[in-house]
């Protein structure tokens, strides 16, 4: 067991293990990361933050290592942190992403951190958050963060960075189930993954129809629809063009402030929302109450107005957290 | 996400290309509620390791077929120490001579499980270890 300074101390020294230990202790919740970050703080903010989201098996991990590449080709190093889906029924998980960037693995200037979703409200764009400035006190200068756009909580993921590259192809569903899905709502670049397949062309004028269709704010970005065979490596450099033209446009008018304000903000929710959930819940003994109550007959929502306004006037005790 | 997990790095090290039997012991513990980070074919010691530091990962479960696993064992256990990783539990699966099997285990490389051990025990086995190792620990890491 390791306290935080020497984690700290052993990040600052150049040490890997020790990115990897900080990204552990903030997916568990770890009582001692909040510390370790702390004294981390000033060197986080420098690295830039790119999301690769998508349906499953669209190209998502090809496409980030087609980006490493590039990044790695320009002199910068890379920190990725790639989102898999927890199974419901056994909370374990297959995590995959980084069969698609093996070759990654000899070069010292690339870091890679599988992550597993564990099903969590909130918790896991917090987590994601962590891990970026985990990364970037190190000093990985390009964050990449790889997640499926299946469900919210990973979706939330996006919240952890600047520009969102959402990748599709054809056959995974059309233009229209991207719009339902929300994912070109939360796009900055739109990506035409498998531009070798048929009804790549098709998808790409749906997409583009549909960015053009939508209402938007004066002065805000269009995110531009772009094309690629990333598994051929073709016109990969045009999306990486276009991430870098999102980021010109965050770096005027406040833009990227703006981004990371709601970033933070999303981290404190988090961090907040799960420090209370657990003394709450956990040490503070409300689930006893909330059984004893509805035992003698209270109505769920009558057991809930007795909890909060228990917890509003601080009767609550929460016991010490363990460990911290 | 305030659960510790187990997280296990799959690997297939060698140059034979079957690796059927490691992408069963990874569905298996994933099925057990383990985090499995699976990394494919042809991996060095040096990669296996650093892979494993990168995950921060508890065990590294090795599927060997090639005959190459008593020099390939200790070498992962000291490019995982280098790495400030030796705590991390070693285990083995495929052809290896119970004699052999026998060595390496008895020199503290590695748990070893031949062919014809259930897929199960495997897990079993991590899931006893890492529950004394995590009470040793108040829970923590
Ligand atoms: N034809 C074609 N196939 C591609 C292309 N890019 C990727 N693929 C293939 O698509 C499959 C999925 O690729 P991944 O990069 O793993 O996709 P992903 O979105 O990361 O998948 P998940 O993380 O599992 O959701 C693989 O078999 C790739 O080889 C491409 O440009 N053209
Ligand atoms: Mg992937």
């Amino acid at each position: 067991m390791s306290s935080a300074a020497d984690i700290v101390e052993r990040l600052k020294a150049g040490e890997r293990a020790a990115v990897a230990r900080l990204i552990s202790w903030a997916e568990n919740g770890d009582p001692r990361f909040g510390g370790a970050l702390g004294a981390l703080f000033e060197r986080v903010g420098r690295g830039r933050r790119t999301g690769i989201t998508g349906p499953p098996g669209a190209g998502k991990s090809t496409l980030t290592n087609e980006f490493t590449g590039l990044s790695r080709a320009a002199g910068r190093t890379v920190g990725i942190l790639a989102v898999d889906p927890s199974s419901p029924f056994s909370g374990g998980a297959l995590l995959g992403d980084r069969i698609r960037m093996e070759e990654r693995t000899s070069d010292s200037g690339v870091f890679i951190r599988s992550m597993a979703s564990r099903g969590s409200h909130g918790g896991l764009a917090r987590a994601a958050i962590d891990a970026c400035d985990v990364m970037d006190a190190f000093g990985f200068e390009e964050l990449l963060v790889e997640t499926v756009g299946v469900g919210q909580a990973e979706f939330d993921v996006m919240e952890a960075v600047d520009t969102v590259v959402v990748v599709l192809c054809p056959g995974a569903g059309d233009g229209i189930q991207a719009m339902k899905a929300g994912l070109l709502e939360v796009a900055d670049v739109l990506v035409v993954n498998k531009a070798d397949v048929a009804g790549a062309e098709r998808l790409l004028t749906d997409l583009e129809d549909a960015v053009s269709l939508r209402r938007r704010a004066e002065g805000a970005w269009e995110p531009p629809v772009v094309a690629c065979a990333a598994g051929r490596g073709e016109g990969v450099t045009g999306v990486w063009e276009a991430v870098e033209r999102h980021r010109a446009w965050l770096a005027v008018d406040g833009h990227l402030e703006a981004r990371r304000a709601r970033l933070r903000l999303a981290q404190v929710r988090g961090a907040v929302a799960e420090g209370l959930d657990g003394r709450l819940w956990r040490s503070g003994g409300l689930d006893e109450r909330a059984r004893a109550l509805l035992a003698a007959g209270e109505t769920p929502y009558d057991v809930a107005a007795e909890l909060l306004s228990a917890v509003s006037a601080g009767s609550v005790e929460p016991e010490e957290v363990s460990g911290s | 996400m305030t659960e510790r997990k187990i997280r296990v790095l799959v690997g297939k090290p060698g140059l034979d290309g079957h690796d059927r039997g490691a992408k069963t012991v990874a569905t298996v513990l994933r099925d057990h509620g383990m985090e499995v980070i699976y990394t494919g074919l042809h991996q060095t010691p040096e990669m296996i390791a650093e892979v494993a530091a990168q995950e921060d990962v508890d065990v590294v479960g090795l599927s060997i077929l090639s005959g190459a696993h008593m020099a390939l064992f200790p070498r992962v256990k000291s490019e995982l120490a280098a790495r400030g990783m030796g705590e991390v539990l070693l285990v083995g699966g495929g052809i290896i001579p119970p004699e052999d099997a026998e060595a390496l285990e008895a020199q503290g490389y590695a748990r070893l499980f031949g062919p014809g051990s259930p897929t199960e025990e495997i897990a079993e086995w991590i899931e006893a270890r890492m529950s004394e190792r995590l009470a040793g620990e108040g829970g923590r890491a």
